[in-house]
C-alpha cells in the first residue's frame, strides 16, 4: 500500500560550520508533504526555509553539516543514499526551481537543447526525436510557444526564462517541484500568469510542490498547507486558512499583521519590535522569546516542542494564542 | 505654507536615451525613458509612483534629484527657503543650495552606504558640504536625527560602520542622512523593499511619522502598490515612460479605471487563501520604448482598444472626476 506522504522530514538539523562558530541553520524540523498537494514554507531571509531545500536535495555547501534528521521521499531514505544514487533522486524524484533560476540557463545553447540534455542525461536511451518531442509538449504547459525551442537565452524575456526553467524541472516527472521563490524577480502581471500555471500543472499532473517564499500573499495563493519558520525552527504547520485566520504562534500572528495588502479596508499595520536572531548564538528556550509579546519564564529557558493543538495544526509555543483570538 | 500649496509641480517632463547599434555606434534610436509626464505634489503629502520594471518610475526620481538632466520639461519646487524654482534649469551653486532641500533614499542600504565611514561621518556629510552650523552644533544634530529614525542611544551608534548594522538599521541611517539637512521633499526609490517582513513595517512607519513630523513629502517609488497604499494619500500609475492614471489612494485602489492599471492591480497576490482572485486579462509583454509609435502606448495590448486609439495620439491625463485623472479614450 502505498503511503499518503510523498515527502516525510522527521527532526532534520543541519549547522554551517564557519570561522566564527556553528551557525545553526535548521534545527529540528519536522513535516510531511501528502501527495498532489502544495506545503508553502514562509520565513524571513536566514529562517533556513532555502537550506531545507538544498538538504532535501543534497546540494549542500561544504561547510554543512547535517547532524540528525531523516528524510524520506516514497520511503527511501535520502539522506542516507550516497551520491551516486542521490544523482538518480535529483530531476526524477525531486528538482527544483531556484531563486532567479533564470540566470542559469546557458547563453550559448539553445533553450530547447538544454532541456533535451537534461532529459537524455536522466533517461538513457531516449532518442534525441523523442526527447524534443517531449520538449515540444511541455512548452505549452508553462505558457511558451514550442515554436521557440530553437531560440537562444538571451532572445527570452526574464518571465519566459523563468517558465523555460519550470519546463526542465517538469522535464523528468518528478514527485516533488520544490520552487524557491519562482517568482520575486518578476514584475507582478507576469508573477500572477507564472504562478496560475504551476498551480494548473501541479493539478492536472497530481504534483507535490513545495514553494519556498517570503511573501505571504504569494504563499496565501499558492499553498494548501503553510509552515512558518523562524530562526531555523518551523514555528507553525497547518492548513493555509487555519494559519491565517486561527495562528496560534506569537510570530504567525505578527507577521499576518505586518503585511500590507490592497485588498480590503486599510487595517492598522503593526510592527514587530526587534531583529530576528543572529544563528551563531541564538536565544535560549524559544527563539522568538526576545520579540515575543506573550513570552512568559519558561520561554526564555526551554525550548517549546513542536506539537498537534488541533487536527494537523502544529505549533512550538509554550503560551500560545487562544484559538479565535488570531 | 497652507496644506493645499503645491510643493513640486512637473510639466512636460521628458528624458530620452540615445541607443546605438553596430560597431560604429551608429544611433538607432532613442528610448523613451519618461515620455512628457505631468504632475503636482501638494506640500506635506507624498505621491506614489508605481509600475513595472522598465516603465520609467527610477528615471522619474532620478531627474527629480536632479541625478540625471532632463531632455526637456520643467520641475518647478515652491520652497519657502529658495523660493519658486525650476529644478530642470539650474545648475553649479545653485545645485547644491537646491541639495539641501531636495533629498534622495536608494533601495539597497547595503550599497548605498560607504563601507569605510562611520555612521556618525556618513549622516554628518551633508551637513558638512552645505556648511550648516559648526562641528559642536552638526554633532548634536546628527544625534538628534539617529534618535529619530530610532537608533537609541545614538552614542552607541555614532562609530560603528555600515557593516556592523543590520538591514533595517541601515536603511535608518540613510534616512537620517536625508534628513538630517531638513529637506522639504524626499525622493524614495523603493527605500523597503531589501527589507524583511518584520522589519520593513517599523521604517514605512517611521518614514510616516517623521514626513508628518518635519513636514516632508515623499515621491514614493515602488513596485508594490501595498507599501504605496500605506504610504501615500496619492498614486500614479507609469506605463511606458507616461502616466496613465493617477488618483487619491482610496479611490485608485477600490475603482481602477485605465485598462492597464486595473490589471496590474487585479494581479497583485492577496494575503487570503479563502479568495479566489481574479486577474484581468492583458495582451503579451511589455514591449521596449524605442521610438514608440504616437497612438495609446497601451494600444497593443489592451483588449478594449479601436480604431479611434489606433488612430489619434497618446490619450492626455484627463480628469474624470473628483481629481481621479486617467489618460484612456474609453473611460
Amino acid at each position: 500500500m502505498k503511503d499518503k506522504n510523498i515527502l516525510s522530514v522527521q527532526n532534520l538539523t543541519m549547522h554551517y560550520r564557519t570561522r566564527k562558530g556553528d551557525v545553526s541553520a535548521v534545527d529540528d524540523v519536522s513535516f510531511d508533504l501528502a501527495r498532489g498537494q502544495s506545503l508553502g514554507l514562509v520565513g524571513e531571509s536566514g529562517c533556513g526555509k532555502t537550506s531545507i531545500a538544498f538538504s532535501l536535495l543534497r546540494l549542500l555547501p561544504e561547510n554543512a553539516q547535517l547532524l540528525s534528521g531523516n528524510v524520506y521521499l516514497d520511503g527511501c531514505d535520502v539522506l542516507a543514499l550516497d551520491e551516486k544514487e542521490v544523482r538518480k533522486i535529483r530531476w526524477r524524484g525531486i528538482s527544483m526551481v531556484f531563486q532567479a533560476a533564470m540566470n542559469a540557463l546557458d547563453p550559448v545553447y539553445r533553450v530547447g537543447d538544454q532541456i533535451i540534455e537534461a532529459l537524455q542525461t536522466h533517461f538513457r536511451g531516449l532518442s534525441e526525436a523523442e526527447a524534443r518531442e517531449r520538449v515540444r509538449e511541455l512548452f505549452p504547459l508553462v505558457g511558451l510557444d514550442p515554436g521557440l525551442m530553437d531560440r537562444y537565452p538571451h532572445e527570452f524575456s526574464g518571465g519566459m526564462r523563468q517558465r523555460a526553467i519550470i519546463a526542465m524541472a517538469l522535464s523528468c516527472e518528478p514527485r516533488v517541484i520544490i520552487a524557491d521563490e519562482p517568482t520575486t524577480a518578476l514584475d507582478v502581471i507576469v508573477q500572477d500568469r507564472i504562478l496560475g500555471e504551476l498551480r494548473a500543472i501541479q493539478q492536472k499532473m497530481d504534483m507535490s510542490m513545495i514553494y519556498i517564499t517570503h511573501d505571504i500573499a504569494v504563499i496565501a495563493e499558492v499553498s494548501d498547507r503553510i509552515g512558518v519558520m523562524y530562526a531555523g525552527r518551523m514555528a507553525e504547520l497547518a492548513s493555509a486558512v487555519d494559519v491565517f485566520e486561527k495562528p496560534l504562534h506569537p510570530y504567525t500572528h505578527a507577521l499576518m499583521n505586518a503585511f500590507p495588502s490592497i485588498e480590503g479596508e486599510k487595517q492598522e499595520l503593526k510592527a514587530l519590535p526587534g531583529e530576528p536572531p543572529d544563528l551563531l548564538s541564538p536565544p535560549s528556550g524559544c527563539r522568538f522569546h526576545p520579540r515575543c509579546s506573550r513570552t512568559i519564564e519558561k520561554c526564555m529557558g526551554l525550548q517549546p516542542p513542536f506539537e498537534e493543538m488541533g487536527a494537523g495544526h502544529f505549533v512550538a509555543c509554550w503560551n500560545p494564542l487562544e484559538v479565535g483570538n488570531g | 505654507m497652507g496644506e493645499n500649496s503645491t510643493l513640486v509641480n512637473v510639466v512636460g517632463l521628458e528624458k530620452r536615451f540615445p541607443v546605438s547599434a553596430g560597431v560604429f555606434g551608429r544611433l538607432r534610436g532613442h528610448i523613451h525613458a519618461v515620455d512628457e509626464i505631468s504632475f503636482e505634489i501638494p506640500s506635506g503629502r507624498s505621491l506614489g509612483l508605481v509600475g513595472e520594471s522598465g516603465c520609467g518610475k527610477t528615471t522619474t526620481g532620478k531627474l527629480l534629484a536632479r541625478l540625471l538632466d532632463p531632455t526637456d520639461g520643467h520641475i518647478y519646487l515652491n520652497d519657502e527657503e529658495l523660493g519658486k524654482i525650476d529644478l530642470a534649469e539650474i545648475r553649479g551653486q545653485e545645485l547644491k543650495t537646491f541639495r539641501r532641500r531636495v533629498q534622495i533614499i536608494f533601495q539597497d542600504p547595503y550599497e548605498s552606504l560607504n563601507p569605510r565611514r562611520t555612521i556618525y561621518d556618513t549622516v554628518e556629510e551633508p551637513l558638512r558640504v552645505q556648511g550648516i552650523g559648526g562641528m559642536a552644533e552638526r554633532e548634536a544634530r546628527v544625534v538628534k536625527l539617529l534618535e529619530l529614525v530610532g537608533l537609541t542611544p545614538a552614542s552607541s551608534f555614532l562609530f560603528r560602520f555600515p557593516h556592523e548594522l543590520s538591514g533595517g538599521q541601515r536603511q535608518r541611517v540613510a534616512i537620517a542622512r536625508a534628513l538630517v539637512v531638513n529637506p522639504v521633499f524626499v525622493i524614495a526609490d523603493e527605500p523597503t523593499s531589501m527589507l524583511d517582513v518584520s522589519i520593513r513595517i517599523g521604517v514605512m512607519q517611521l518614514m510616516t511619522e517623521l514626513a508628518e513630523r518635519l513636514n516632508v513629502s515623499y515621491l514614493y517609488i515602488t513596485h508594490d502598490l501595498a507599501v504605496a497604499r500605506y504610504m501615500c494619500q496619492e498614486i500614479a500609475v507609469m506605463y511606458l515612460g507616461k502616466i496613465v492614471e493617477q488618483g487619491e489612494t482610496e479611490e485608485m485602489i477600490r475603482h481602477p479605471q485605465h485598462p492597464y492599471t486595473r490589471a496590474l492591480f487585479s494581479a497583485v497576490p492577496v494575503p487570503n487563501p479563502r479568495r479566489n482572485r481574479i486577474a484581468i486579462e492583458i495582451k503579451g509583454g511589455v514591449p521596449t520604448p524605442i521610438d514608440p509609435p504616437q497612438r495609446c502606448r497601451f494600444y497593443d495590448r489592451c483588449l478594449s482598444g479601436d480604431d479611434f486609439c489606433l488612430n489619434n495620439d497618446h490619450p492626455p491625463l484627463d480628469d474624470k472626476g473628483a481629481g481621479h485623472r486617467v489618460a484612456c479614450y474609453k473611460v
